[in-house]
């Protein structure tokens, strides 16, 4: 797999990464509830394929940090069943592309025992997994399937894109007494910052509203925000205030927030990652559509990526994804011109 | 000869079903006949039609909910031909008129050729006093039948499919133009012509047509900027700005002219209004739909108001004593039908306050406010069905208080009657809505966008009231104002209702 790039430890400072701030969730968690372990390819001596869980071997022990063999649908179904004899168990999965192997896992029995067994099961799982392109992994490393989580009932997904979301949505979603299913975007492992609002807790059911504007309403998700709003800037200096919702929660889906927002803008684009067809974004549309349809003064417009595997090559794949460009662009259809 | 499409009984109309056929086909009608009941989501409308003739064919069903335009049924002229048959009959005559058409085509040329000697006479009315056709003179090709009269038919050169395709369409071929052999009308011709009249679908977005059904703007009388002409709301505001314009030039014409002329004050650009003539009793299911209706159209409203208007809410009492004393001095030689009521003098009080206020009198577009060039008070009617309508006394910063009176009662009535005309509906700058008869003291009303203040008016009661260092009893009214604060502030809202009470002290000013 890839190389771990330059991550240390925990930073000390408030300045840290993406990947830090997942790191320090996790730690946080194994230091709170004995109950809570991590398992997954590469987790431990290795420290994790994208260097998430680096040093957590050495501190809490290969009890709690457990490598697995390369068997998807074998250590999730281990981390079901731990989960239903009373663990709370992490599973990492490698990337999106490889969970397909694990999917009859997820699907048949963790997402279904609570309603199969009438509510004497429940499965207090969390499962992370990279998704998403643009690090030139090529097509069977760089999907973008949140969508088809985001399908199942009987889970919850979730897209920290932000490195608040990233430290805090952890905590939460290991109390969440049914499956939930994390997904953290490639591209956004190096992106630092500072953790803005403290590392209070945050809610699983909301999505934010990450920069207001009054005529245009983008609206995305994961590794599409940081896209979504540089488009915004590009907007902006346009004189199109763009509004920008980043939905963190993928399944359920916060209506009330993206409609409010469509009916503040009367146009919306929604930005995703993965493809058009049957999407995400498509359910998206249907919903404003269903919901707003007397507040649209333009058709909602999409962002996605070309209907292809994603390419290697770096161009290609650059030009397969959505881009700040191309988001600015559907946004200035949809307001017509006339910012 | 023509169609009888579904009327707009009102600016917001969209759509209307079909209750009740009064006619069938064969039947002659006058002009000005009543020959259909349309239900709105308002009431049973009786609907008359605009030419004389003999209802040719019916094109709905009772039950039928059709687009405002949608032809209804078909109007010919009123020739004493034997009435249209059953099904059966009219198939073959058609048959028989396209068979006849088809080899005319070929041979005859010259559209002038006088009638008597040609092939064509299948096509052709008969003449009037010639006597009763054996088969059923087929009408429905507007293009052979209009052509036909007064002189003679000239001969339309069209094949059996491009009449077909054209009756289809429900386009008159005599307005096309050929561009086949001698001028024939080709299947080209007739195919890229777009459907006649209303039947165009007008190009808008959903914001833009809920936008226009709020601030009652005809879309077909808007251009659109967006892709391919469509209107954007954009378009829609720009349009009722403009009205607005107009409208301060052309009520007080209007209004002085002729105020009781049916439809006349409607923008020209809209078809004649039928001739509402009467609020049928209620049907149950119809009548609890309608309601049904009007309480969404209610909801939706309100709902929007108090998610977008921020509110404040402002109230005082009002002495009434000079505005009593003076009503009774001014009903003591009227008769008991023409006494004037505490609310009329509040309606003047609130006009001229209106007047003097301008802030509070127009509306919120664009997130901006629009002053309005006139007072037109929307004045609030509880339906006794239940429901609300707000019809309009325009120019009532100048009218006396005996004719906002009467204005006033009749407005009323007709709205529990269901018979307001469209152009009374609409054009409303501020909303009085007075309570006071249902025995409230206060109303804290909600805002009607795009308006952006509610004037309220609670019972006029005896009070003990302070005067002077002295406690007597006195007749007081309670005045709130509801404003939306991103037009106003508090202190126009207290200016106004400052206003409303100097106003009411005076009541020989308000009468003069």
């Amino acid at each position: 797999m890839n190389n771990v790039s330059n991550a240390s430890g925990v930073s000390k400072q408030t300045k840290l990464t993406y990947r830090e701030a997942l790191r320090a969730a996790l730690r946080d968690a194994l230091a709170a509830d004995e109950r809570v372990f991590l398992m997954g390819e590469d987790v431990g001596k290795y420290g994790g394929a994208f260097g998430v869980s680096l040093g957590l071997v050495e501190e809490f022990g290969t009890e709690r940090v457990r490598d697995t063999p390369l068997s998807e649908s074998a250590f999730t179904g281990m981390g079901i069943g731990a989960a239903i004899a009373g663990l709370r168990p992490i599973v990492e999965i490698m990337t999106v592309n490889f969970s397909m192997l694990a999917l009859d896992q997820i699907l048949n029995n963790a997402a279904t025992l609570r309603h199969m067994s009438n509510g004497q099961l429940s499965v207090p799982l969390v499962i992370r997994m990279t998704t998403g392109a643009g690090r030139q992994l090529a097509a069977q490393h760089s999907h973008s399937l949140e969508g088809w989580y985001a399908h199942i009932p009987g889970i919850r997904v979730l897209a920290p894109a932000t490195l608040r979301d990233a430290r805090a949505m952890l905590a939460p979603a290991l109390a969440d007494p049914d499956p939930v299913i994390i997904f953290e975007h490639g591209s956004l492992y190096n992106l630092a910052g500072e953790l803005d609002g403290g590392e209070g807790p945050v809610d699983l059911t909301s999505a934010a509203v990450r920069r207001s504007g009054t005529d245009v309403t983008l609206i995305t998700y994961g590794g599409s925000l940081p896209k979504t709003l540089a488009a915004a800037d590009l907007l902006a200096a346009d004189g199109i205030e763009a509004e920008v919702i980043d939905l963190r929660s993928l399944r359920p889906l916060d209506d009330a927030t993206i409609m409010a927002s469509v009916a503040r803008t009367h146009r919306a684009v929604v930005v995703d990652e993965a493809w058009r067809t049957g999407s995400l974004a498509a359910e998206i549309t249907a919903r404003i559509t269903e919901q707003a349809f007397y507040e649209l003064d333009a058709p909602v417009g999409r962002v996605c990526s070309a209907e292809v595997p994603i390419p290697y090559a770096g161009h290609l794949e650059e030009a397969a994804l959505p881009q700040a460009a191309g988001i600015a662009a559907a946004a200035r259809e949809a307001v017509g011109g006339h910012g | 000869m023509g169609e009888f499409r579904m009327p707009a009984l009102g600016a917001d109309m969209v759509e209307g079903t079909l209750t009740e056929w009064l006619v069938k086909p064969g039947d002659v009608v006058a002009k000005g006949a009543v020959i259909a009941v349309i239900e709105t989501s308002k009431s049973d409308i009786e609907v008359e039609v605009f030419e004389a003739g003999t209802v040719t064919r019916l094109l709905a069903e009772p039950g039928d909910v059709l687009p405002v335009g949608a032809p209804l049924a078909v109007i010919g002229e009123a020739v004493e031909s034997a009435p249209v048959e059953s099904a059966p009959a009219e198939s073959a005559a058609v048959q028989s008129a396209e068979v006849a058409a088809a080899p005319a085509a070929e041979t005859v040329s010259a559209a002038t050729e006088p009638p008597a000697s040609t092939v064509p006479a299948a096509v052709e009315a008969p003449p009037p006093g010639a006597g009763v056709a054996p088969l059923p003179v087929r009408t429905e090709v507007d293009a052979s039948a209009q052509a036909t009269r007064p002189a003679g038919p000239p001969h339309l050169e069209a094949g059996p499919l491009v009449r077909h395709l054209a009756h289809e369409r429900g386009i008159d071929l005599a307005t096309v133009h050929g561009t086949g052999r001698g001028g024939r009308v080709t299947r080209a011709d007739v195919e890229q012509l777009p459907p006649p009249g209303n039947g165009i679908r007008i190009r808008a977005t959903p914001y833009a047509r809920r936008l226009a059904a709020e601030l009652r703007v005809e879309l077909a009388t808007v251009h659109g900027t967006g892709r391919d002409g469509a209107i954007r709301a954009a378009d829609v505001r720009g349009a009722s700005a403009r009205r607005h314009e107009e409208e301060a030039v052309r009520y007080p014409a209007a209004h002085k002219k002729a105020p009781e002329r049916r439809g006349t004050d409607r923008t020209p650009q809209a078809a004649p209004a039928p001739t509402v003539t009467a609020g049928r009793p209620a049907q149950g299911g119809a009548s609890g739909r309608r309601t049904a209706a009007m309480r969404r159209a209610i909801a939706e409203l309100m709902s929007r108001s108090k998610r977008e208007v921020p509110h404040y809410y402002l109230s005082t009492t009002i002495d009434l004593t000079a505005a009593t004393q003076w009503l009774h001095r001014a009903n003591r030689d009227r008769a008991p039908g023409e006494r004037l009521v505490p609310a009329a003098l509040l309606l003047a009080a609130t006009a001229r306050a209106a007047r003097e206020v301008p802030e509070l009198n127009g509306f919120w577009q664009e997130d901006a406010f629009v002053p309005a060039d006139a007072v037109h008070l929307a004045v609030a009617v509880s339906l006794r069905g239940g429901g609300l309508l707000t019809p309009v006394i325009h120019d009532a910063d100048r009218l006396s208080p005996q004719d906002l009176m009467a204005r006033l009662k009749d407005l009323v009535q007709r709205a529990r009657r269901g018979r307001l005309r469209a152009s009374e509906l609409s054009g409303g700058t501020l909303t009085v809505s007075n309570l006071g008869d249902q025995g409230v003291e206060s109303v804290l009303g909600v805002i009607h966008p795009p308006q952006v203040a509610l004037a309220g008016f609670g019972a006029v009661v005896e009070r003990p009231w302070a005067y002077d260092g002295m406690l007597g009893v006195r007749p007081v009214v309670t005045a709130t104002l509801s404003g939306d604060h991103r037009a106003t502030d508090g202190a126009v809202g207290a200016r106004f209702l400052t206003a409303v009470d100097r106003l009411l002290q005076n009541p020989e000013g308000l009468a003069s």
